[in-house]
């Protein structure tokens, strides 16, 4: 009930400030463009390409989304108030995370007419469609505890920005980066990586080791930030 | 009510509180007063489960703080210093928050919530957005916000540190009413304020508690001498000493000559025993000395203060 009242009040928070607007129309501008810049010279009638887009761009606007669940609270004391509710550590944590997935699902539910556009233009075949959605949301959901855990480290949003940032981008680029590590380490480094779990859910093939991957990451991200949080006191 | 034992807390090596112990019972106002830096926050934010003690034990009614801290912020109301409110949400919005996550119904939510603004007269502000009140009203919200849930125990961080006069009778007769049937506990340095709402003071100097008696008790023990204040023309300071010493009941003069205006002014400090005005005033009288000025400087605890809490 807790969790649900934080959450309520921090996606209240996003569409009441401009944020929300302002973050949205910067991913829909970025992702349109490179999207629809090659999309009619390919022929195709399929959105392999805007999947393949999620990644990055979420690595630094997910971040963008997030620095502020925390930080800003640190920042203006009114992390003390919140902190003497009758909540726990983990109802605020689960509270704003689930914020933070609601608005990415709001972002990604903003692009729901490429597609349907696109199935007018040609046979789209709607199981990577919508094997890609899940998998964005899943992505996205990690990226957003690794951005909550990134905001509760520091009091300054622009450094929780950053940190998230970092390792957001980390996850994405390890698996183009496997040529720098050593033979036998290949396969673990692999694994680490975002993008080879989030193209195989986007191909519509869902397996439960990228699922597995994707919760891994979440509760890592949120016991970081229960740790970060415990710290505190 | 509120058991406190060996309490303690240390950031680093730095020791904030140092093995305090106090108890209090139901009902009344406790101030916890102290200089800055004393260590009273950092005391209210472990006795409202903000920060988690380094050693000691808390019991708040049965509960421990160890192992029912849920239980234990339900029961109390925390207004932290400064009101550090979401300043982006409006008023009502703000306290419709608080009444969700204190767990009221929908009925009773509306009921508290006017009963609230009439309480701190909020009905002006209520569709304003908290960061544009001005800090009085800010605090205003503050302490609405930390009585949502009608709390067993109120806990008010210097409830009026940047107030106007005006605001601090105001805030000052709320908690006064509040404290007449639940239990409050306030920090300040202001002494008048301490003196005017608390029942009961616990001093804490350097983390370490080094008065704690009621009000009245305190005040008495300020009292066991008091000062009178004299301002005389055309005297020098040796006679003015000399014609005033022996007199019933003064302890000590203290004088000092201001020659550009040819004047003396002296501080007897006097025991409460004997009331030695009628006396010094008679022994004045026999002089030709103009006198300017005689009053008896009220004391109230600041002496007291000053003494338990500066190093000698």
């Amino acid at each position: 009930m807790q969790i649900i009242n934080i959450a309520k009040k921090e996606l209240k928070d996003y569409f009441i400030s401009p944020i929300a607007y302002i973050v949205i129309s910067i991913f829909l501008l970025l992702i349109g463009w490179f999207f629809f810049s090659t999309f009619f010279l390919m022929h195709q009638a399929n959105m392999r390409n805007f999947f393949n887009l999620l990644p990055p761009i979420f690595s630094f606007v997910i971040p963008a989304v997030t620095m502020r669940l925390f930080s800003e609270e640190i920042n203006v004391g009114s992390y003390e108030t919140l902190l003497t509710l009758p909540v726990t550590f983990n109802d605020i944590i689960i509270g704003k995370f689930l914020a933070g997935v609601l608005f990415i699902g709001a972002m990604l539910l903003s692009t729901i007419t490429y597609p349907v556009i696109i199935s007018l233009l040609g046979d789209l075949d709607w199981g990577p469609v919508i094997g890609g959605y899940l998998g964005g949301l899943l992505l996205g959901a990690a990226f957003t505890a690794i951005g909550i855990f990134a905001s509760s480290l520091t009091r300054n949003q622009i450094i929780a920005f950053i940190i998230g940032t970092v390792i957001c981008f980390g996850l994405t680029l390890v698996n183009n980066m496997l040529f720098l590590f050593p033979d036998f380490m290949l396969k673990t480094i692999a694994y680490f990586g975002a993008t080879t779990h989030f193209e195989n859910i986007a191909k519509g093939i869902v397996d439960s080791r990228d699922i597995l991957y994707f919760f891994s990451v979440m509760i890592i991200g949120l016991y970081g930030a229960n740790l970060a949080m415990q710290e505190k006191n | 009510m509120i058991h406190v034992e060996d309490l303690s807390k240390y950031y680093g090596d730095f020791c904030a509180v140092d093995k305090i112990s106090f108890d209090i019972e139901k009902g009344g106002i406790m101030g916890l007063l102290g200089p800055n830096g004393a260590g009273k926050t950092t005391t209210l934010r472990m006795l409202t489960g903000y920060f988690r003690p380094s050693s000691g034990t808390i019991r708040i009614k049965d509960y421990s703080i160890d192992d029912e801290i849920l239980a234990i912020k339900k029961l109390i109301g925390y207004l932290p210093e400064s009101a550090p409110l979401y300043h982006n949400m409006l008023v009502y919005d703000y306290l419709k928050y608080i009444s969700d996550i204190r767990g009221l119904d929908k009925d009773k939510s509306r009921r508290r919530i006017w009963e609230l603004v009439d309480l701190c007269s909020l009905d002006q502000i209520m569709h304003k957005s908290i960061d544009e009140l001005s800090k009085g009203l800010k605090q205003r919200v503050g302490l609405a916000h930390a009585m949502m849930d009608d709390p067993e125990i109120l806990v008010l961080d210097e409830p009026t540190s940047g107030l106007d006069p005006n605001q601090i009778v105001e805030i000052r007769d709320i908690i006064k009413e509040i404290g007449k049937e639940k239990t409050v506990i306030l920090s300040t340095h202001i002494l008048s304020e301490a003196e005017a709402t608390c029942d009961r003071l616990v001093i804490i100097n350097k983390g370490k508690i080094v008065a704690d008696d009621t009000t009245k008790a305190l005040k008495q023990r300020a009292d066991e001498e008091y000062t009178l204040h004299l301002l005389i023309k055309q005297a020098n300071r040796v006679e003015a000493e000399k014609c005033l010493t022996g007199i019933t009941g003064v302890k000590q003069i203290q004088g000092n000559e201001i020659p550009k205006d040819n004047t003396v002014s002296l501080r007897l400090t006097c025991s409460s025993q004997h009331d030695s005005r009628a006396d010094v005033y008679a022994a004045i009288k026999k002089t030709d000395w103009d006198l300017l000025e005689f009053y008896r400087e009220t004391e109230s605890l600041e002496n007291i203060f000053r003494e338990l809490t500066t190093e000698v």
